[in-house]
């Protein structure tokens, strides 16, 4: 790189780095001046981000009277753990977090299943109206569920479904992902090379065993994508089981939180340990499956 | 899966002599064979969308036509169109309808624009980089309710990490708006206070959702585009503008498209910050408004045309945005 352009970008970055008089000079010293610069500005916008998840934590280790302080303490001297246990056993948490587990796997697992059958149908099979079904099949991503609560609770009354798993599963296999992911795999499927499926053929391969042992393994990656949209759609359900659950036993962890922080008003720092057990889960899972969170939030936003 | 199901829908009528003189038929029943297999692998879906998706939509324009007795137990009066006039030009519903559009209007401009300075800043080859952009999606493991319970509890008068900026009343039950004007049409959209903090922690929320989208959407911008304006001298600033943003423009419009639809259906953040839909109706989102009205004021009729009105204005303003905003987008890359 010539020294001009160092310098050019030099002085183009002095007003977002905000390394201003040195940055504009040309040479080592500037360049070295500036990365810190850019480093400078990403900790402070990373510290804002992260600035509530971090006192969440703090508060979490805190004594109620600390907390109410006026003057606020930002690193715990004395940490409560207790406070942990307390919102695990007393908040029922760790009930809440195995029903939003089951509810959750369910309705990705169903989703996943019905969507990857549809896409199925839609790519590789000639049956009449499949255009028009199609296109059906895409009217559903404009009707959000939300309009569709009042008869579904009134349908789920009817069956008996009312504060049951099924009551809470079953409608949720219809929300976003389904149609969304139905579409998505039929995108999938159409990649799937036209030699493949001329060699399954020769080998006497039915549709059956073309889709279970040739085009679902070549499609993992989209599957994978899939899963995890969809997973963290079920985990975050808020209305659906608020409507539909009265039973502590069946209450999900996000209904649950609201529940603790109704009944420790006088214990802040036992409704803050609580939002981080209910946090965690997700970290984890998130940080194991980065790339597929990628893919699959930004599906169907970015070409290419 | 088993042999037997393989051979009944084979793709291939197969070279078996047996088939030999009946090509025809044979053909036939393997089309009818594979439309079958079709219909059987839709039949799970269209089960669940028919159940739970069509059939709750359809219904609830005839819901609609019913007024609920203020008295359970009572029949439901058939009053028909008459329901849709009175909710629809009621006041209630135009509040609700300005707060919807007011708390679109903040939290999906500034959610992308945040988005974007980020991943713009994270975009960068430097070390540790990789850090930063953790960093930067973490909030894409907070759900609605963690969001909603951290700064519903940190704004709340028993914490005092924002005693100086705590008001009486405390400022998720303050409905003044956040600023005065007087202007007769513009001042009934000013946000107040508690819905500008409902805006502000969906906003936080969804920074992470929105940073990945834009990161993306740049890592899908060749490379050799930014440096060869940078090589004409386009300055940092002109680079962004002239030649990120027009790149960026494809994941931006489906930003706005999605980001308005679920604006719009924001429930969970006003069930647990606010005390429902208050202070003084000023948080009251329509989809609020419809949970409000199915569950405590046990109304279906009247849910059922709030309903209906957030189906028409999701899809209105989806309409409008195809229209006018995505003629701005440059697709070509």
């Amino acid at each position: 790189m010539s020294a001009d352009t160092i310098a050019l970008r030099g002085t183009e970055l002095s007003g977002k780095a905000g390394t201003g008089v040195e940055a504009a000079r040309p040479g080592k010293r500037g360049r070295r001046l500036r990365i810190v610069g850019r480093y400078v500005l990403l900790t402070v916008l990373a510290a804002i981000v992260l600035f509530p998840i971090y006192i969440t934590i703090v508060n979490s280790l805190l004594l109620p009277s600390q907390i109410a302080s006026k003057s606020p303490t930002f690193f715990p001297t004395s940490p409560q753990w207790h406070t942990y246990a307390d919102a695990w056993s007393d908040g029922h948490l760790g009930r809440y977090l195995v029903n939003s587990a089951i509810v959750t796997i369910f309705v990705a697992a169903g989703q996943l299943a019905i969507a990857t059958c549809a896409g199925y149908a839609f790519a590789f099979l000639q049956f009449p109206f499949r255009r028009t079904l199609f296109i059906v099949f895409l009217t559903t991503l404009m009707i959000p569920f939300e309009i569709t609560i009042i008869t579904n609770l009134s349908t789920v009354n009817t069956i008996g479904w009312y504060d049951t798993y099924q009551g809470l599963i079953v409608p949720l296999l219809a929300t976003g992902a389904l149609g969304f992911g139905a579409f998505l795999m039929r995108q999938a499927f159409l990649q799937v090379p036209k030699d493949l499926q001329d060699a399954a053929k020769l080998d006497g391969y039915g549709h059956v065993r073309f889709m279970t042992r040739v085009a679902v393994p070549l499609v993992r990656p989209t599957l994978a994508a899939l899963a995890v949209f969809s997973f963290l759609a079920a985990w975050n359900q808020y209305l659906w089981p608020l409507l539909v659950t009265k039973d502590d036993r069946l209450r999900t962890v996000q209904i649950g939180l609201k529940q603790l922080r109704a009944t420790n008003l006088d214990q802040v720092n036992v409704t803050f340990a609580g939002t981080v057990i209910a946090f965690i889960p997700l970290v984890i899972l998130l940080l194991v499956f980065q790339k597929q969170l990628v893919r699959g939030l930004t599906a169907g936003a970015v070409k290419g | 899966m088993s042999a037997p199901t393989d051979a009944a829908v084979e793709l291939c009528p197969g070279e078996s002599p047996v088939t030999a003189p009946a090509p025809r038929k044979r053909r036939l029943s393997r089309r009818a064979r594979e439309a079958g297999l079709g219909y059987l692998l839709v039949i799970p879906a269209f089960a669940v969308f028919g159940v739970f998706v069509f059939y709750p939509f359809v219904r609830n324009f005839y819901l609609g036509f019913f007024s609920t007795p203020p008295f359970p137990g009572q029949p439901k009066n058939y009053v028909g169109i008459d329901q849709y006039r009175d909710v629809l030009t009621s006041s209630d519903f135009l509040d609700s309808l300005k707060v919807t559009v007011t708390f679109a209007i903040i939290t999906v401009p500034i959610g992308i624009a945040l988005g974007i300075l980020l991943a713009v800043l994270a975009h960068q080859k430097l070390k540790a980089i990789g850090i930063y952009r953790t960093f930067f999606s973490s909030t894409v493991a907070t759900s609605v309710a963690v969001a909603a319970v951290i700064f519903g509890t940190l704004l709340s008068p028993q914490v005092g990490l924002l005693q100086g900026i705590q008001t009486e009343p405390s400022i998720l039950q303050n409905p003044d708006p956040i600023i005065n004007i007087n202007l007769p049409v513009i001042r009934s959209f000013i946000p107040s206070v508690a819905l500008v903090a409902v805006a502000v922690t969906t906003i936080w929320q969804n920074l992470g959702l929105s940073f990945i989208l834009m990161s993306a959407g740049l890592q899908a911008v060749p490379d050799d585009v930014q440096e060869a304006a940078e090589i004409d001298g386009a300055g940092s600033w002109s680079r962004f503008w002239h030649v990120t943003l027009p790149l960026l423009s494809p994941t931006i419009f489906f930003a706005v498209v999605v980001g308005s639809i679920f604006a719009f259906q924001t429930f969970g953040q006003i069930d647990l910050l606010t005390p429902r839909g208050g202070p003084l109706k000023t948080t009251n989102v329509l989809t609020y408004f419809i949970y409000d009205q199915l569950q405590f004021a046990k109304n279906d009729g009247k849910a059922a045309v709030l309903a209906i009105a957030l189906f028409g204005v999701t899809l209105l303003l989806t309409l409008v945005q195809f229209r006018f905003l995505e003629r701005r987008v440059s697709y070509e890359r």
